[in-house]
């Protein structure tokens, strides 16, 4: 902290972090919202790792993930539960921020990377994979990625005219989701019932068979593409003003609209590519975190631990807690719709 | 709040059509809709010449292109027109009343309701028939949707954020809910992939008729709040300003569109977009004016929805696709080619 710039009041605590040219202006409250979510995600992660039909104690986890224990052990938990609580964990932070990312791009809470066709076009690829090609899981993410890149491109284009705005984008999304959404229900139709209740699992989006390569590779990318979002989220909180009042402060607002499309929609295409689409966290994790820290637009920050914790805490129900094993794509949508539900709830009371 | 008016440019930059223009306008869709009710007693997997349906519908007469009309065609149009006629309504109503754009019928809970009821009444309690499923699908989507209202406000009313948001996260508990019951039991998996493609085919007029008076109750009730809603559009305070009553105003909007809505369900499973494109197209054509928006999209609903399923009925003849399917198909282009032509009006 230094004292010879002037203190603004903002209204609420803030935290100044100054090292040489860079300057972090935090608020104390997402700080500490953040550092409590993290422990929630750490403790919920041992948990997970104990938990399976070889019951672990903590220490046990704990000794084999410092590699103090090389036995069987450290196999079960490093080698068969770690990379699967590592893809919730990453995943789920991906998703929330992709989210936040696109709420705060088009101002509307309802937003997320569905809203440029992303989803169902992966969906639609994965299907014609599925049952028209039955092609390999190789064969499938491809599918997927391809049918998401291709109308995430569609209806870019589609609604580019002199630059994008974004309520046109959301009027192209919704057609074009509409379309593809009709020929993905088409498809399941005309499929025989065991292909289409396979490919209705993928769609529900499932961490079942993710491998430590898939986390690596997913977790690099991700790495990168979080950090690019951390580095476009002043323009973004920037351009929630409106295009023009951001301009009218240096953002060159179609280049950081693109940049922070393709941000989003990339963090959605890995998390896709690894583990189906996993619905919800990335509409429900960044209302969730914002009303937790209580910040004035979408932030990021929250939005990333919040999915994080919405994911593993959703794949571990997943898989102990219900009845039969389901995909973490249908708790998650039960657990934040819940949650999200009841903070709505009492936020509507306590403004009574 | 500010986050879901997503009016970039201000309403009222565009030209509005003059009250002679927009009711030419309502006499053409008007006219185009009457075309489409005969073109789809006309068409299907034999064309039927236009003699031959009027003496089935006039006079009665024996024979099998007759038995066709009579049996199948007219009340697959019948349930056309007032399934289509109710989504619109309720589409435009829904917008209105959220000022949000991404806004449909749905939102609130009324497909989630109803394909949840419907998917424990056939995982659970063994229901098989398309009747049986009507009545479960009506109560669910009234249950589901009072059910968000109910979380969603407080005493002073609530604003449209809080209920669209609160009927997003109960629909996604449920369909998880349901996603759950579907995959582990085969057989509702199976029913419930043709309920979800919405249909209009071999519903029956009988159970059409005892839906009929609620929506004749929800379309007084809309056109009795058009004027509200109109003040309403400008913001909640200044609505207030001008005299809306907005607690009695919102409950009797939610009140009409989930009738609208849930009866159309009901009928015809859940036929998602027409809700959502028609009144965009409407607000296009008419302006910011809700009683017109309205009556537009009571006619162009069912327009859209007719050509869906008469190209439904000859695309792939003689097999046939579901009008739920079809719907998106045709309507999509037209919405992004209006939205790329005009300006794009936020509400």
């Amino acid at each position: 902290m230094s004292t010879h710039i002037p203190r603004v009041d903002f209204g609420r605590r803030v935290l100044v972090l100054r090292r040489r040219r860079i300057a972090v202006r935090l608020q104390w409250r997402s700080v500490v919202v953040c550092a409590l979510l993290a422990v929630a995600v750490a403790g919920t992660a041992v948990l997970a790792l104990m938990t399976g039909s070889y019951p672990l104690s903590p220490g046990q986890v704990l000794s084999a993930l410092t590699g103090r224990d090389t036995g069987i052990v450290h196999d079960i938990v490093v080698e068969w539960r770690l990379p699967r609580v590592a893809a919730a964990l990453v995943f789920g932070a991906a998703l929330g921020v992709s989210g936040a990312v696109f709420q705060s791009l088009l101002r509307n809470p309802l937003a997320d990377p569905g809203i440029i066709g992303f989803s169902q076009g992966s969906y639609t690829g994965a299907l014609i994979v599925i049952l028209v090609v039955n092609g390999t899981y190789v064969q499938l993410v491809g599918g997927a990625l391809l049918g998401g890149m291709a109308t995430a491109v569609a209806v870019y284009v589609l609604a580019h005219r002199r630059g994008v705005q974004g309520f046109r984008l959301i009027i192209v999304g919704i057609g074009v989701s509409a379309m593809l959404g009709s020929l993905n229900t088409w498809l399941i139709l005309k499929a025989d019932l065991d292909q289409a209740m396979s490919a209705a699992a993928w769609g529900a989006g499932s961490l079942n068979g993710v491998s430590w390569e898939q986390v690596v590779i997913g977790g690099a990318c991700i790495a990168v593409l979080l950090l690019l979002a951390g580095m476009l989220s002043r323009p973004m909180r920037q351009m929630e003003l409106g295009d023009d009042a951001a301009a009218s402060q240096g953002v060159r607002v179609s280049p950081a609209r693109l940049a922070l499309i393709l941000v989003g929609v990339a963090l959605t295409a890995t998390v896709t590519a690894a583990s189906g689409p996993i619905a919800f966290i990335s509409l429900v994790a960044p209302q969730i975190g914002r009303r937790l820290a209580r910040t004035a637009g979408t932030t990021l920050a929250p939005a990333a631990f919040v999915g994080a914790l919405l994911c593993l805490a959703s794949d571990y129900l997943a898989q102990h807690v219900a009845p039969t094993p389901l995909p973490v794509g249908i708790v998650t949508v039960v657990l934040g719709g819940g949650y999200l539900g009841y903070l709505l709830f009492t936020e509507a009371r306590r403004r009574l | 709040m500010t986050a879901l008016a997503l009016r970039q440019d201000g309403p009222g930059t565009e030209t509005v059509p003059g009250p002679r223009r927009r009711l030419l306008g309502l006499v053409v869709a008007l006219v185009v809709l009457v075309v489409l009710l005969v073109l789809s007693v006309m068409i299907g997997s034999t064309a039927i010449a236009p003699s031959v349906v009027w003496d089935a519908l006039f006079r009665s007469s024996a024979g099998i292109d007759q038995f066709a009309i009579r049996d199948f065609r007219l009340p697959r149009t019948i349930v056309g027109l007032v399934v289509g006629v109710a989504l619109g309504l309720s589409g435009a109503l829904i917008q209105a009343l959220t000022r949000n754009p991404l806004a449909d019928p749905g939102i609130l809970g009324v497909n989630a309701g109803a394909s949840f009821a419907v998917t424990v009444a056939v995982g659970l309690l063994g229901v098989r028939d398309a009747q049986g499923y009507m009545w479960f699908a009506f109560a669910g989507a009234l249950i589901v949707t009072l059910l968000v209202l109910a979380l969603g406000s407080t005493r002073q009313g609530s604003s449209p954020v809080v209920i669209v948001l609160t009927g997003v996260c109960v629909g996604a508990v449920l369909g998880g809910a349901r996603e759950a019951l579907q995959l582990t039991n085969p057989d509702a998996f199976d029913a419930m992939r043709y309920w979800n493609a919405g249909s209009i085919v071999g519903r029956p007029l009988e159970v059409v008729w005892p839906i009929l008076p609620f929506f004749a109750v929800a379309l007084i009730l809309a056109f009795a709040v058009s004027g509200p809603l109109n003040a309403l559009a400008l913001g909640d305070e200044l609505a207030v300003a001008q005299g809306v009553r907005l607690v009695r105003t919102r409950v009797l909007a939610v009140i009409a569109l989930t009738l609208l809505a849930g009866g159309a369900t009901a009928i015809a499973g859940p036929i998602a977009f027409v809700g959502l494109m028609v009144p965009h197209v409407a607000r296009w054509i008419v302006g910011p004016h809700q009683r017109w928006i309205f009556a537009y999209s009571i006619l162009l609903a069912p327009s859209l929805l007719l050509v869906s399923d008469i190209l439904g009925r000859i695309v792939m003849r003689p097999s046939e696709i579901p009008v739920g399917i079809v719907t998106a198909f045709v309507g999509a282009p037209v919405l992004v080619a209006l939205v790329r032509r005009k300006k794009a009006s936020g509400l």
